[in-house]
């Protein structure tokens, strides 16, 4: 299905996911101006979140089942596999943080329904951001999702933890998103238009990219590199997502990593294919995140700063895929956010789980012992660890050696076994995780007593192992969707476009 | 008929019958394994008269898995790894029965993971296609690890987490070095494939970068066998580990590390692995391995660590034989790898029976305890002596091939080696003498039983093969032997 741009009904059409959404958002906006009291509001707030990601994801798929495109390549929307796979990524990562968030919620007596809302509008955010072929669209969607987020950072209003981290996530994602304007204004100085096919265009009549460009390159990447985490921009990430609420901090590591990551392919492959600088820098941004995020990860006690550290460590790896660029680097760069959505969620879920109400600090040692009250919750745990590890049989070692292979056929092997060195390292705190579980007595009797989850949140976690596992051993389909995804993202940074 | 299922049912029975014995009432869990795994070395030992000694691969089956990635499931069997499988697939219910009174507690979970285990291994032995090796090669970890971490000694958690990451370190480089090797025979071939056969035959062009992936597999592989100085990991994980574990550990784990030299790093890189240079280092590691080894054996207080260390000894000697490249000392070194997982399993059988019934394997605290425990003294003697290589048992077979081959290529570095002999015979004669010998002293070794039926059961089996390997080799050398012709034909320039 070809769609043209300049007809408002297909133009309304290639929009479609996110204005179902948008719709959905507003009907919860007004069931919560009614009911925010009680529990039972909340839980039904829940319920109509999750109804509004599933039928936005069956739109997506509507899109994909037709292979929507965009006739031209100069427009402000991109329809390609890109697009849906990521809005998948980012729909999942909202549901499952919904199916954690209930029991949450209750728990810690955060009664306020407009949790889900936010949580909507930072998916939305999302969403415009993989869909944005212009500058303009993705900044747009990185503040909505921004916004949205800083409140959700600070929901735990009563605690001061809580509101640390929202005005920290605030004050450092503006300055984020001032350098990242700042850099779309040096792009649009240097060429003249935001659009990312129309400023490749531009970059390959240049001929040697101006300083100028340079510049906004070098600030645009600057803004990603905040909303990433990627060492030396990371410095927010453990106090924030040290402080929010866990599922927050799920929705934080998962979602809003996977978006920024997204909309910075689409700038690097297709606005800077030309200009071979932004290699040089994501190479070294690479390794420091990887090495970085690996060495203070280490030594960490509390889990959940462990896990922030790891994200870190896994933004690096991510940024291997970036690096090596291509159709082979963008499909591993799905396939690589898939699992790790999965795994991180999964193990959020489990320390949402762990931490009591109203104290967020579980140490590893916590864990001691959970293996033997716990089995299942401990085993799921377990292969998440696995997975963040890079396992065999587990989603996250597929998803690193699409990593590997990418940044090998694209000639980077000192990336590749740097990446793979770096994984050792992380052995080293993963592992405690799993022995804490399974060679350590519990230290009193009655430590994992109230240890639970709820129904929801054990299908979460249930879904999160048998997706690991299913796509560690049968990967085939998630590969072949990843591939028809990255080769529509990377002939359009081959072909040059000469602007209008 | 049985040719094309059977390698596919000795990968898929361990791994079902394990996770049956997790779901079913932990009492239940080592009849159930030990069934499972006498059902399974029932499948494998018809591999030993359908085997064409002459015909090369055999037993193949090949799917496809991985369809985007050309990675398939396909396995194998040759002359190198026939013996390899069989002797997994031979220790591992007397494994089981070794653990039958030792492990008490979560008896589900420590049987299960013994059989994943056992998939594990076998598929390292089995796979042709680098991608299943590998994933097998690592999957094999964490049972282990597990095994190591929950049932073992005071230094578990030490040891179990040592273990893993040197082998992680070392796999994780040779993960990238498939990979290498993979685009490079796509582009020259445009095939994308990680059959073995496939990239064996396109890895001659490589140039320089055949050193760094030389390196990297050597790395994975002499961590696991282990040469010096990446051996530090062997003595904590070995007498931690539960009796089980330290046989499997040295029985099987270990020979995984000269199989990968066999199967991938000689035959991918013949022109760097006869290096003048490469052929010095590895001959003087596998030098210090053999008497560094054997001198540290010596001084070990603990019994179960002075096994570990007389591991590392014999692993120079295979490395020895494998890098002198002869028929003899190739042959040698595959019937040391059987051997030493016949005696050095049946000696940590014995050091973990011993252990069961006085709660110590510090060699002083035994003495005389022939007069107590005849038949365990006779047992540990004949083992003891296996393990010295003293002729009519199967060490001296192994051994002496690899000398007499190895002369050939590396006079000087042989004759030293034959001194490893001699230590190996001080070391564990002067053990056995303070163990099994000199007078009764401690009044706690008076009440000491004798072997059960149980115990007399599994080691029974074992010194039938140390026998039997001992007097009449030659089935064993007859079946090895167009394998260890083809490898050195492969090596010539």
């Amino acid at each position: 299905m070809r769609l043209d741009p300049s007809v408002y009904h297909d133009l309304l059409l290639s929009l479609l996911p996110e204005l179902v959404l948008t719709g959905w958002a507003l009907v919860l906006l007004l069931f919560v101006a009614w009911r925010h009291t009680t529990v039972s509001d909340l839980r039904v707030a829940g319920w109509l979140t999750l109804l509004a990601l599933v039928s936005t994801a069956i739109a997506t798929w509507w899109l994909w089942w037709n292979r929507a495109g965009v006739q031209e390549l100069v427009t402000m929307i991109a329809a390609d596999d890109f697009r849906w796979v990521a809005d998948w990524i980012f729909l999942g990562a909202a549901a499952l943080t919904v199916l954690i968030s209930f029991a949450y919620l209750e728990r810690e007596q955060l009664l306020a329904p407009e949790y889900y809302v936010l949580l909507i509008f930072g998916t939305l955010g999302m969403m415009v951001m993989a869909a944005g072929a212009d500058l303009m669209v993705i900044f747009l969607g990185l503040e909505l999702m921004s916004v949205a987020v800083y409140v959700l950072a600070g929901f735990d209003r009563r605690r001061a933890r809580s509101a640390e981290a929202a005005l920290k996530y605030f004050l450092l994602g503006a300055f984020a998103s001032g350098f990242l304007l700042y850099g779309i204004a040096l792009a649009y100085g240097a060429t003249g238009t935001t659009n990312l096919g129309l400023i490749g265009g531009q970059v390959s009549i240049m001929g040697r990219p101006s300083v100028m460009l340079l510049a906004g390159l070098a600030l645009l990447i600057v803004g990603f590199a905040f909303k990433i985490a990627a060492v030396p921009f990371h410095m927010w990430a453990p106090d924030v997502y040290d402080g929010s609420p866990t599922p927050v901090t799920a929705f934080m590591a998962t979602g809003v990593k996977a978006a920024a990551f997204a909309a910075l392919f689409r700038v690097m492959n297709q606005a800077f294919a030309r200009v071979p600088a932004w290699h040089d820098i994501l190479w070294w941004l690479a390794v420091v995140t990887m090495i970085g995020g690996n060495l203070f990860a280490l030594s960490q006690r509390s889990l959940k700063r462990m896990l922030a550290y790891s994200s870190v460590a896994h933004a690096g790896y991510l940024l291997v895929a970036v690096t090596a660029g291509g159709a082979a680097g963008t499909s591993a760069f799905l396939v690589y956010v898939i699992a790790y959505t999965l795994m991180s969620l999964g193990a959020f879920a489990v320390l949402a789980a762990k931490g009591r109400a109203g104290e967020s600090d579980v140490l590893i040692d916590d864990l001691a012992g959970l293996a033997g009250k716990r089995p299942w919750l401990a085993f799921a745990l377990a292969v998440c660890m696995l997975s963040l590890l890079g396992f065999p049989g587990t989603a996250g070692f597929i998803g690193k050696w699409y990593i590997l292979i990418a940044a090998t056929s694209a000639g980077q092997n000192t990336l590749a076994a740097i990446l793979v060195l770096t994984s050792v390292v992380s052995a080293g705190y993963y592992l405690p995780v799993i022995m804490a579980m399974y060679m350590k007595p519990e230290p009193i009797e009655a430590a994992h007593v109230d240890v639970r989850l709820d129904r929801w949140g054990r299908a979460a976690v249930a879904a999160v192992v048998v997706g690991l596992l299913l796509f560690g051993v049968w990967p085939n389909r998630l590969l072949d969707l990843a591939r028809a995804a990255g080769d529509s993202v990377y002939p359009a940074a081959t072909t040059a476009i000469t602007p209008p | 008929m049985y040719a094309r299922w059977v390698l596919t049912a000795l990968l898929a029975w361990p791994l079902l019958a394990g996770l049956v014995v997790l779901l079913l009432p932990g009492r239940l869990a080592k009849y159930v394994a030990l069934a499972a795994s006498l059902i399974e070395f029932a499948i494998s030992v018809p591999l030993w008269w359908t085997f064409v000694p002459a015909g090369g691969m055999q037993f193949v089956a090949d799917y496809s898995w991985i369809a985007s990635w050309g990675i398939h499931f396909t396995v194998g069997v040759d002359g190198i790894s026939l013996f390899l499988v069989l002797l997994t697939t031979f220790l591992m219910p007397l494994s089981i029965l070794g653990s039958w009174s030792y492990i008490t507690k979560r008896e589900d979970g420590f049987y299960a993971l013994l059989l994943i285990l056992t998939t594990g291994m076998i598929g390292v032995f089995v796979a042709l296609d680098l991608f299943l090796f590998y994933v097998m090669w690592e999957v094999m970890l964490i049972p282990m690890y597990f095994i190591i971490g929950v049932w073992g000694g005071d230094n578990r958690l030490y040891a179990a987490i040592k273990f893993f990451i040197y082998t992680m370190f070392g796999s994780l480089l040779m993960l990238v070095a498939i990979l290498v090797l993979y685009l490079h025979a796509a582009r020259a071939t445009g095939v994308y494939s990680f059959s073995y056969a496939h990239l064996l035959s396109n890895a001659k062009d490589l140039g320089p970068v055949a050193w760094w992936l030389f390196a990297a597999f050597f790395l994975a592989f002499a961590i696991k066998v282990p040469m010096f100085p990446l051996h530090t990991w062997l003595p904590d994980a070995h007498v931690e580990a539960p009796t089980a574990g330290s046989v499997i550990l040295a029985g099987i784990l270990l020979k995984m590390g000269t199989y990968g030299f066999l199967r991938f790093a000689l035959p991918f890189f013949p022109a760097v692995a006869l290096n003048q240079n490469v052929q010095l280092v590895i001959v003087v590691l596998s030098l210090i391995g053999i008497i560094y080894g054997g001198l540290v054996a010596m001084v070990q207080p603990d019994f179960k660590k002075l096994i570990a260390y007389s591991s590392v000894a014999h692993l120079g000697f295979v490395m020895l034989g494998i890098w002198a490249l002869t028929l003899q000392s190739v042959q040698g070194a595959l019937l040391i790898m059987i051997n030493h997982g016949i005696s050095t399993g049946a000696l940590f059988f014995l050091v973990g029976m011993i252990y069961e019934r006085r709660h110590s394997r510090l060699i002083e605290a035994y003495g005389g305890i022939a007069r107590v425990v005849p038949l365990f003294a006779a047992i540990l003697t004949i083992v003891s002596l296996s393990s010295i290589a003293l002729p009519g048992t199967n060490g001296f077979v192994g051994e002496f091939l690899v000398l007499l081959g190895s002369f050939r290529t590396y006079p000087i570095a042989t004759a030293l080696a034959t001194t490893g002999v001699i230590v190996a015979a001080a070391y564990l004669l002067t053990a056995l003498q303070r163990v099994i010998y000199n007078p009764l002293t401690n009044p706690e070794n008076e009440k000491l039983t004798d072997l059960t039926p149980r115990e007399i059961a599994l080691l029974v089996p074992l010194l039938a093969c140390i026998l039997w390997v001992g007097i009449y080799p030659k089935p064993f050398l007859q079946r090895m032997e167009p394998a260890a012709r083809a490898l050195i034909e492969q090596m010539r320039p």
